[in-house]
């Protein structure tokens, strides 16, 4: 392994295990489990039948092999469905709160405690299948944005999960994203009303702990007319032997001048460098673009996990809507990944952006996927991709797989590829002029990133500056 | 006007290199002291480049013996970034592309990774402004290259020139210019030789690496030493690289093989 490649495979630095007590069911899925998990989660009725209906229809369907990953067979009665550290029936205030989830968090760098929480953020903390706490609830409530782990919502707000659940990603949509509908156990559920730019960033922590359980979260965000949010996920897993699935949807819905900012820094345990254990990170991530000059964006690092297979995608609706996709993606050791995205152009004047960075090192096998659509209708739709892959060593690889679909003539389409690779050339470069070999992988790795880490929010482009150990003066703000 | 007194600033003694194990350099001796400005010439694949690479520390190339001290120490157990923070600098002839960093931030990390070593405290970005203002000035280089990544979408003529930018803000001791007059117009050549003349000090040093004479109209060298084959087959004063203009390498490579 050369020095560069050595430094871009850092070790994983959020594997450790909580000791806590686990109320957890069998491993298995059947009807029975699905109405269990339903029960435990004190569910309206229509929530039980919709993900009976999901799991009836996912026994009708095949584990999709189109993506460019290899992997065995994931077995779904070993799987089990549901974990939950041992509570108490419901926590009011986090005084109740088991000490250890709360130094976990700490330690993953999202302390929840009042005084030390970060400042601008409110979070919801989700512990494999539950959320564990939810900060700021009150000042948001003020503003009339409502922010709750989501199987609250499921009880508190039933009309408006009811009314946009699996609107964008139906449960029939895919193999991964019908176990969901059926099994799901908790995520966030944020709700922007109409003219209202939500005060602080939210954001969802997600910990996978308990080892052979899968975790299946859902999330949902809806900005009403003119609302604003800037929504931010991060999530990390121990160190173990076995492959766990995280298996999850994300739906967002942006109505007539809304605005959804969605950003992702993604750390599941990716595997040793052997390509034992590690995530599998099945994941359908859609947003509809509903109402007239909307705007969803879509900004991804990707670091983690031992597979990922995501698309986060924008279904642009609305006449004048904007759909954007940031995405840096990298695999190291035997880390396997596809991803990409979609643009579906319905109305007129649709814009969508696509900036994808692919890094591979080690091992790691990178491909890009992406689909720009643009249907009859969509008069005047413009698109612009860029797809850059770099590789580190040369035992990695990128592969890139545009698919362009369009059907209206005034459609102005843009489409930029480069692959390069760090050389000895560039770093002897650096070194000429006085950088360390280690300065100057992080300042080629920095730059090849830049446009992705400015569309990030602050507080997550210090965490990905971290993931990817490199500095990123220059390239914020 | 030669000045040949002083102690070395550097020493090259049979210098032999090679790279995937065909030698280049078959024995190579020159001394450069303090002040003064050296030209190499000589013929393509005489080893030049190869000379500028290994005073450098290129990983590609390979000593295969003879010694390099610089100011007392020596110079081939360095890193190449330990070279330059010793202030040794290399222009390069193909000057590296760096995508989404700028300039100024480029050359603010390594001036202070040269400060860092010399003991100084590094510059914050508003100190280095006014140190990177004052040298675009004295190198008539557009102030508008120093936002822009690292020679990313720059004219051959503008890359070259933002070498010599480099030069002037990290301040070697010793600077190696490997065929810098490659590529440039007439006006390119005069912008950047008047900023080599600028540069020029008491204390430091130049090897100018060239295949032509005409960068010798603008800059005067104190010796021209004629490299063919691998080795320095003759050195003299300014006036060698007129008669080499003249007369072309073939003589020097015949005399040599004598």
């Amino acid at each position: 392994m050369t020095s560069i490649e050595s430094q871009v495979l850092q070790p994983y630095k959020y594997g450790f295990v909580t000791d806590i007590d686990s109320d957890t069911i069998p491993p298995g899925l059947s009807e029975d489990i699905i109405r269990g998990i339903s029960a435990m989660k004190g569910e309206p009725p229509f929530m039980l039948e919709w993900r009976l209906k999901a799991y009836r229809h996912w026994l009708t369907m095949k584990e999709p092999r189109w993506p460019n990953v290899r992997y065995a067979p994931i077995d779904y009665q070993a799987i089990r469905y549901y974990s939950s550290p041992k509570q108490q029936k419901k926590w009011d205030s986090l005084e109740q709160v088991d000490p250890k989830l709360l130094d976990t968090f700490e330690r993953l760098g999202i302390p929840l405690a009042e005084r030390k929480r970060l400042a601008g953020v409110a979070v919801d903390a989700v512990f494999d299948s539950v959320s564990v706490a939810t900060t700021f609830r009150e000042a948001l409530a003020k503003e009339g944005v409502i922010f709750c782990p989501f199987s609250e919502a499921v009880r508190e707000h039933p009309e408006l999960v009811e009314r946009y659940l699996g609107t964008v990603v139906p449960p029939t949509d895919n193999f991964f994203a019908a176990l969901n509908s059926a099994v799901f156990t908790d995520g966030s559920f944020a709700y922007i009303p109409k003219g209202v730019r939500c005060p602080m960033e939210l954001s969802t922590y997600f910990r996978i702990n308990a080892s052979s359980t899968g975790q299946f979260e859902r999330t949902l965000i809806v900005a009403e007319e003119g609302a604003y949010v800037s929504y931010l996920e991060g999530c990390s897993a121990p160190m173990r032997d076995e492959n766990q699935l995280h298996a999850a949807v994300v739906e967002l819905v942006a109505l007539d001048n809304a605005q959804i900012k969605y950003s992702t820094v993604q750390n599941w345990y990716p595997g040793d460098e052997d390509g034992r254990g590690g995530i599998y990170n099945f994941v359908t991530k859609r947003g509809r673009c509903a109402g007239v000059n909307s705007k969803i964006s879509w900004t991804q690092v990707e670091t983690g996990s031992a597979i990922t297979w995501k698309y986060p995608s924008c279904i642009l609706q609305g006449d004048n809507s904007i759909g954007e996709f940031y995405s840096v993606a990298v695999t190291a050791n035997r880390q396997q990944a596809d991803t990409g995205t979609k643009m579906i152009h319905i109305g007129k004047n649709t814009r969508s952006t696509i900036v994808s960075k692919g890094i591979s090192a080690g091992r790691g096998q990178n491909t890009y996927r992406g689909q720009v659509k643009i249907l009859k209708g969509a008069t005047g739709a413009r698109n612009y991709s860029q797809c850059d892959s770099m590789l580190i060593g040369d035992q990695c690889g990128a592969h890139t797989f545009p698919y362009i679909d369009v059907r209206n003539s005034t459609a102005i389409m843009e489409h930029e590829a480069s692959t390069s690779k760090i050389g000895e050339d560039q770093i002897f470069y650096c070194k000429q002029r006085g950088l360390s070999a280690e300065d100057a992988v992080s300042m080629i790795v920095n730059g090849f990133c830049k446009e992705v880490f400015r569309e990030l929010p602050m507080e997550f482009a210090v965490e990905a500056q971290n993931l990817l150990g490199i500095s990123l003066e220059g390239s914020v703000g | 006007m030669e000045r040949s007194e002083g102690t070395a600033m550097l020493e090259i003694r049979g210098l032999h290199a090679s790279i995937q194990g065909n030698e280049i350099l078959h024995g190579v001796d020159l001394t450069v002291r303090p002040g003064e400005v050296h030209a190499i010439m000589g013929p393509n694949g005489s080893g030049k480049s190869t000379l500028a690479q290994v005073l450098a520390g290129h990983p590609a190339y390979e000593v295969t013996g003879g010694t390099i001290t610089f100011e007392g120490k020596d110079l081939l157990g360095m890193e190449p970034e330990e070279r330059a923070r010793e202030g040794v600098f290399l222009a390069f002839q193909y000057p590296v592309e760096i995508r989404g960093i700028t300039n100024a931030y480029f050359l603010r990390s390594a001036l202070n990774a040269v400060r860092k070593h010399r003991g100084l405290e590094e510059l914050d970005p508003i100190d280095f402004l006014a140190v990177l203002e004052e040298k675009t000035k004295v190198i008539e280089l557009d102030e508008e290259l120093i936002n822009r990544p690292v020679n990313d979408g720059f004219s051959g003529g503008e890359k070259k020139r933002n070498e010599i930018l480099q030069m002037a803000v990290l301040e070697p001791k010793l600077a190696v210019l490997d065929e810098t007059d490659s590529g440039l117009d007439i006006d390119a050549l005069k912008t950047v030789a008047a900023a080599v003349n600028k540069l020029r000090r008491p204390d430091n040093a130049a090897i100018l690496v060239t295949h032509y004479q005409r960068l010798l109209n603008y800059i005067t060298p104190d010796h021209v030493h004629v490299l063919a084959d691998g080795r320095i087959v003759r050195s003299g004063g300014k006036d060698l690289a007129h008669e080499l203009e003249a007369r072309g390498y073939d003589w020097l490579r015949a005399e040599a093989a004598v």
